[in-house]
């Protein structure tokens, strides 16, 4: 849900929420409980065994996708890796759609057949959830190679987890980014852990926007469970990107609350029960309701109200997505060379 | 014989390598501290340390690399990938380094590695983490291709991959796991490149490995033999070296043959068999070999698409009924 910030509207002097309207910030609010609900019946469904293969959850980590996807508009692009519901949501693509693709069904956002780990959107500028890890990030210099190359003012989003800062690509996408002034902003989500494995373990800089330095570009640490901050830090980058093309590397602090995947564990050999609960302190939606709070925005009756319309939203994208029929068997052949015109 | 799983049988032949030659370690992802994505290194750590069970950074490239570096010098490393899928991230380090390094030194320098993990579709894992890629590893002269079928083959069959002074591409396969088996009690190997008949017949040959011998081939057998269909049923267990021989004397019997695989067919493992008993037993074929594949598309997600997308019972029975001229028209 990609919010314009130029929109007229009420103005909202508190220096706290930036002076943003309240009616951004009301719509941050659903939209980060919106991804927790409608994943939280993922969870349900995937015990059901209506939905297949890998599942990763975004729980915890909704401020991310929130306040960064609130910085840029429908025009700019985003790409992220396999745990893409929450982007796929906060860059306003029907959860309907996403909800059929997880049910494998005609009607999802890929027919079928790419499920949760493959989310894409051409209309909404989504360019994919992506599952090899790494995978994504030259393609998304490349994307901002586009836009330099028609002299556009674009920006494309690209999400990582921390463990992805590891691998070769990461370096291969940050140096010519750099080098060639590439309008991308590479965004670690770092919860600290890839897979079983942390930060620690892995990445001999743990500080991993300091990796931004050998590079040359500007990067920036933020807060991940405070939507505002992230917000401001992406609006930061994304404006210097759509006046001077150069890239920047944000890393944003958070936490994912559930396992790895919807067949691992919660915690385990990598990290502890305490550490989840306290973690879950710090829940961004809680956080920012209490801002709300504060800010005289919102009562306890706004709350009440968004619960039972975020519910019925992903109620509906339920039974929409169980009314869906199967894709067909030839949908198996489509899609797999295109027409080729000549011209 | 005591009974163990796939998992076990693999740990088992691992741990024992281990405890025989100092050179042996295991380094990938999740390998230790996890346990194993997989739990096939299920308390290595606990009994080798850290210096020996290596938990690596999602870094393919880099991990196979330094696989075969180690090797050259004279460790014996066993590398696990996750899954064969992200050993795609390290194509060039297997293809062009691992493989043409004995040849391409003139005999200086060999590469005595296992890269291993498993391979093949899962359960709606969609195109990128459902691929079977031994034909682009069996189409590259310099590796071995090892793929077992039960719990025995894979005890017997890495532990001979271990000792190979080859790099040797072992894929496992996710489903199979779980699968319980017999193996002989105590030290045993199973060759490289030597095959097993499963089931011995007379009307067809089938040849089929890994998680379709016995998900797929294995039970169309069952239902052939319910036909009065006598299929034989062969395990080559090693794609390369490929046992031509078995599979050869087999076909100058049964006089049809039938080849299962869970990879594409373009230029597929089933080719290469096809053209081998072509050459060698051409005179005896009765029909034109049949190749039970995947369908030549990307594995989609949704369930039933991916169900029809796979080899199955189904189609291998009816391939080999097309070989027999059962089928009519
Ligand atoms: C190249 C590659 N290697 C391994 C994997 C298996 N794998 C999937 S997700 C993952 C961990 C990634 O962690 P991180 O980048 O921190 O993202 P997070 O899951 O925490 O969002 C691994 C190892 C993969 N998908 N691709
Ligand atoms: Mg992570």
């Amino acid at each position: 849900m990609s919010t314009s910030t130029t929109e007229v509207e009420q103005k909202n002097t508190s220096s706290r929420t930036m002076g943003l309207p309240k009616k951004t910030l009301l719509k941050w609010y659903d939209e980060m409980l919106l991804i927790r609900r409608f994943e939280e019946k993922c969870a349900q469904l995937y015990g059901m065994g209506k939905i297949g293969g890998f599942c990763h959850l975004y729980n915890g980590q909704e401020a991310v996708s929130t306040g960064s996807i609130g910085a840029i508009t429908e025009n700019d692009y985003v790409i992220t890796a396999y745990r893409d519901h929450g982007h796929a949501i906060s860059k306003g693509i029907d959860p309907n759609a996403i909800m059929a693709e997880m049910l494998g069904k005609s009607t999802g956002t890929t027919k079928g057949k790419g499920g949760s780990m493959h989310l894409f959107d051409h209309r909404k500028n989504f360019l994919g959830g992506h599952a090899i890890v790494g995978g994504h990030l030259p393609i998304a210099a490349g994307v901002a190679f586009a836009i330099k190359y028609r002299n556009e003012q674009k920006v494309i989003l690209c999400y990582m987890g921390d463990g992805a800062t590891n691998i070769g690509s990461f370096h291969e996408s940050m140096n010519m980014a750099s080098l060639w002034k590439l309008p991308v902003i590479f965004i670690i989500e770092n919860n600290r852990y890839g897979m079983g494995t942390s930060v620690e373990r892995s990445s001999a800089v743990t500080d991993l926007h300091k990796r931004a330095v050998s590079y040359n570009m500007r990067d920036a640490v933020i807060d991940g469970h405070d939507v505002l901050a992230v917000y401001k830090a992406t609006k930061e980058a994304v404006d210097h990107a759509k006046r001077t093309h150069e890239p920047t590397l944000l890393e944003m602090r958070t936490f994912r609350y559930r396992g790895h995947s919807m067949s691992d564990p919660i915690h385990g050999h990598y990290r502890t029960k305490d550490e989840v609960e306290s973690q879950k302190k710090l829940d961004p939606i809680e956080l920012f309701a209490d801002i709300l709070r504060t800010e005289g925005l919102a009562d306890a009756s706004y709350f009440k109200d968004a619960e039972k319309r975020i519910k019925k939203i992903v109620e509906e994208s339920v039974t929409f997505a169980e009314q869906s029929p199967e894709p067909p068997l030839e949908e198996l052949y489509t899609d797999v060379y295109r027409e080729s015109t000549g011209e | 014989m005591p009974t163990v799983s796939f998992r076990e049988a693999l740990n088992q032949a691992m741990d024992e390598e281990m405890a025989r030659d100092e050179r042996v370690f295991l380094m990938g992802e999740e390998v230790a501290y996890y346990q194993g994505a997989y739990k096939v290194s299920q308390g290595l750590l606990q009994k080798y340390g850290d210096r020996r069970i290596v938990d690596t950074p999602i870094a393919e490239e880099g991990f196979v690399g330094i696989g075969i570096g180690a090797a050259m010098v004279g460790l014996r490393p066993i590398i696990e990938v996750m899954t064969f899928n992200f050993s795609l991230v390290a194509y060039d380090q297997i293809v062009n380094h691992a493989a043409k390094m004995y040849s391409m030194s003139g005999g200086h320098y060999y590469v005595p590695m296992v890269i291993r993990g498993p391979g093949g579709a899962a359960h709606m894992l969609a195109a990128t983490h459902s691929q079977s890629l031994e034909s682009l590893y069996a189409h590259i002269p310099g590796l071995k291709v090892v793929m077992p079928s039960n719990p025995k083959d894979g005890k017997g069959l890495l532990k001979s991959a271990i000792r190979d002074e080859n790099p040797v591409i072992f894929i496992e396969s996710e489903m199979m796991y779980g699968d319980k088996g017999e193996i002989p009690e105590g030290e045993y190997t199973i060759p490289i490149g030597v095959g097993e008949i499963k089931r011995e017949g007379t009307d067809v040959t089938i040849v089929a490995w890994s998680k379709m011998l016995t998900r797929v081939a294995g039970k169309a057998v069952e239902e052939l033999a319910g036909m009065g269909i006598s299929a034989e049923l062969i395990d080559p267990r090693t794609i390369r070296p490929m046992d031509w021989d078995l599979i050869v004397n087999s076909v100058k019997k049964t006089n049809r043959l039938v080849v299962v695989e869970e990879g594409w067919p373009f230029a597929g493992v089933g080719a290469q068999i096809s053209h081998e008993v072509m050459q060698r037993a051409f005179d005896y074929l009765d029909a034109p070999i049949e190749r039970v594949t995947q369908e030549d598309v990307p594995l989609p997600y949704a369930h039933n698409l991916e169900v029809a997308s796979l080899p199955s019972v189904e189609k291998v029975v009816k391939a080999v009924k097309n070989v027999m001229y059962q089928n009519g028209k």
